[in-house]
């Protein structure tokens, strides 16, 4: 995972709710055996559409998404993630986020920012009237910053820790060996193993 | 000490450390997996020289790209074929046991756990797959996670993770004859919404749960997701025991008595606190089906579609414009009535027997209607072949539906059964997202009730509309 400490960049404003995991990437994307390859699964039936948001020429390059409540609900899917970062984005903000696409996200290095919907707001009209001007994104000072605006986000210290050193979590629990050891010695004998192949 | 929610109780009974500012370690009793999110975890696993620390708690099955139909053919589409290969490739490398297609155990991941004894009350279970809430019915706590944790939980057996908060969503009520767990689970998500149960265990509760069977636990528990939750669980009872008796994977003789006295532990304390409560009253509910893109857009089928003003929050209204425009409703039309192109009979919500038997029930002597294409796809193998022996499968035949092997089907478009565009079907899988069911696909959510009473209809209609169906050969109306 790629460590993340601080980003600038130009915000991608998507005035919508519920953009759910079929809209980020369409299951026919889902076929690779790889975890990157996916920029072109990424809203590919919104992109469809004349007019879309991703495609507008004020918005290219954009990597800060914006968005409604309710982002990435619906299936466990990390293409999801891995289809924003591969198209560039490395920041999204949301007033709500699913909670396994979140913590999918926050493994890969994709930060994502959970903000009230009056700042996401701000941050639309911001970015529809000047789409030009970058918004920081503070991982250490915990901070989004726009030119006028400063808005503090809160994001759980482990997993800040993780993404400021791009920390590999299995790495780190494999330190735990021997108080996984201890809790195994403990299971009862009643539970279900499957036969091994 | 206040007491402890069930949720807490099992999160408690498998926590190998709690570290001050980090997420706690917690034991994974059983792992499942299914081919679209596992290689990229094989992958990484590989690429360390790690193995899967227990493939004895490991089980892997192939459901979501595979076709129902001519499964003994080489799969037709060379990249589900490559990913079938991958899995069973990478299972016989790591030691991992598969269902592989043709195999009698084959089936939806989240019908094979259940139906072969292997998820039990008070386990963890864990799947790269949101849908795994389901396996909460026997009092498991249950829930999807993502490629990243799928390589983590096969290289520790470990998750790391913050405690969830807890939910009880208490139904309140008896509901009216023909109200069926779907039915339940639909409004409770209408009421609550798409992202209410954020972050939550949710357990339900009530009277009503003790007299549901497992089948409709499931149901309920399956859908948890739609409502935001990580997972949802019914506290087990002796319907629970006694479904998973002499099961395959259900312990035997002494261990089955020590098994069931600690099962009977796992309920939530009388003093338990709940992070939120939410009362459901099911007294008055009717049969329910989804209008919009997203499993909060419900209404009851004798209903109309909703108009954007009807919502207060400027974001619901923006979504009901826009899910309108999508699925080309107009505000104040009759729910039922929305004339369909197929139905979908199947998934890990609505696959198994009781199901099946409910829409069969429905369909005795009568036929789909024209135009219409009714599909039904048992959950599993082991469903279908149950199925077949009580002639279910002569019945959906004689009405003119399609009788499909196992898989996850239409519920998702990633193997051969998928909508075209602007096609319309009544569906009892779980996600009405745009294009869930092919691109520019309109599902409507319903239970299978209503989806048999909706294919002889020929548009949204529930059992209770039907004309009376005609009188029947005797071997039709077989016991079930
Ligand atoms: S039936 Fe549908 S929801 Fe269930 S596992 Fe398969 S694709 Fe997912």
């Amino acid at each position: 995972m790629e460590a993340f400490r601080i980003h600038t960049g130009r915000v991608l404003p998507m005035r919508r709710s519920n953009i759910d995991t079929d809209q980020l990437i369409p299951v026919r994307f889902l076929k690779r055996l790889t975890r990157t390859g996916y920029a072109d699964g990424l809203f590919a039936a919104w992109r469809e559409e004349p007019g879309f948001e991703l495609d507008r020429p004020e918005y290219q390059g954009a990597t800060v998404l914006v968005a409604g409540p309710e982002f990435g609900t619906g299936s466990s899917r990390e293409h999801a993630v891995w289809s924003l970062l591969d198209h560039g984005f490395r920041v999204v903000i949301s007033s709500r986020f699913a909670d396994i696409f979140r913590g999918n996200s926050l493994k890969n290095g994709l930060l994502t920012i959970q903000l009230d919907q009056e700042v996401v707001e701000a941050l639309w009209e911001r970015a529809e009237q000047a789409p030009d001007q970058p918004v920081t994104v503070d991982l250490e000072a915990l901070q989004v910053r726009a030119a006028d605006l400063t808005v503090d986000f809160e994001l759980d210290p482990y997993h800040r820790m993780r993404l400021l050193e791009g920390l590999d979590e299995i790495d780190a629990t494999l330190r735990y060996e021997d108080a996984v050891r201890a809790f195994e010695a403990t299971r009862p004998s009643w539970l279900p193993t499957v036969e091994v192949a | 000490m206040a007491g402890q929610t069930l949720a807490e109780k099992v999160w408690n009974a498998h926590l190998v450390s709690r570290q001050s500012g980090e997420p706690d370690i917690l034991y994974i009793d059983m792992h499942l997996l299914h081919e679209v999110t596992s290689p990229q975890a094989f992958d990484g696993l590989a690429l360390r020289g790690r193995k899967v620390r227990h493939p004895e708690l490991t089980l892997a099955t192939e459901d979501h790209n595979v076709p129902t139909s001519d499964i003994f053919r080489p799969i037709a589409d060379p990249v589900s074929r490559a990913q079938v290969d991958a899995i069973r490739e990478n299972c016989r490398k790591f030691g991992v046991k598969i269902h592989a297609l043709g195999d009698p155990g084959q089936g939806i991941v989240h019908v094979i756990g259940p139906e072969t004894g292997l998820t039990q009350p008070g386990m963890t279970v864990v799947c790269g797959d949101s849908h795994t809430s389901t396996h909460g019915a026997f009092g498991a706590l249950a829930f999807g996670i993502g490629t990243s944790e799928v390589e983590h939980v096969m290289a520790t057996q470990t998750l790391r993770l913050r405690p969830f908060r807890t939910m009880a969503v208490n139904l309140i009520g008896t509901p009216q004859p023909g109200v069926t767990a779907k039915d339940i689970i639909l409004a409770v998500i209408g009421r609550i919404g798409t992202g209410g149960g954020q972050g939550h265990v949710i357990e339900y509760r009530g009277e009503v749960l003790a007299g549901m069977s497992m089948e409709a636990r499931m149901t309920i528990c399956n859908m948890s997701i739609e409502a935001g939750a990580r997972a949802g669980m019914i506290a087990p009872d002796e319907t629970t025991f006694g479904y998973l008796k002499g099961r395959t994977y259900a312990p035997k003789d002494e261990r089955w008595d020590a098994a069931v006295e600690y099962w009977r532990t796992l309920r939530t304390d009388e003093d338990a606190v709940f992070d939120r409560v939410v009362d459901v009253d099911i007294s008055e509910l009717t049969p329910y089906v989804s209008w919009g893109t997203n499993p909060g857009q419900v209404a009851p089928l004798a209903a109309t579609v909703p108009a954007p003003g009807d919502f207060a929050d400027p974001v619901k209204r923006a979504a009901c414009e826009r899910a309108l425009e999508y699925m080309d409703l107009t505000p104040g039309q009759p729910l039922a009535g929305i004339a369909v192109d197929t139905v979908f009979l199947g998934s890990c919500t609505n696959g198994r027997l009781e199901d099946l038997r409910a829409a069969a029930e429905v369909l005795r002597g009568r036929r789909v209607a024209g135009g219409v294409r009714m599909l039904v796809v048992p959950g599993s193998e082991r469903v279908r072949e149950a199925a077949e022996l009580e002639g279910l499968h002569q019945v959906f035949l004689d009405a003119g539906a399609e009788w499909r092997n196992a898989g996850c089907s239409m519920c998702m478009a990633m193997n051969p059964d998928f909508l075209q565009p602007g096609q319309r079907a009544a569906s009892t899988s779980n996600r009405n997202f745009e294009g869930r069911q092919g691109a520019g696909s309109r599902t409507h959510l319903v239970s299978p009730a209503v989806a048999a009473a909706t294919a002889v209809a020929g548009a949204l209609c529930s059992p209770g509309a039907l004309p009376a169906a005609e009188s029947l050969p005797a071997q039709h109306t077989a016991e079930v």
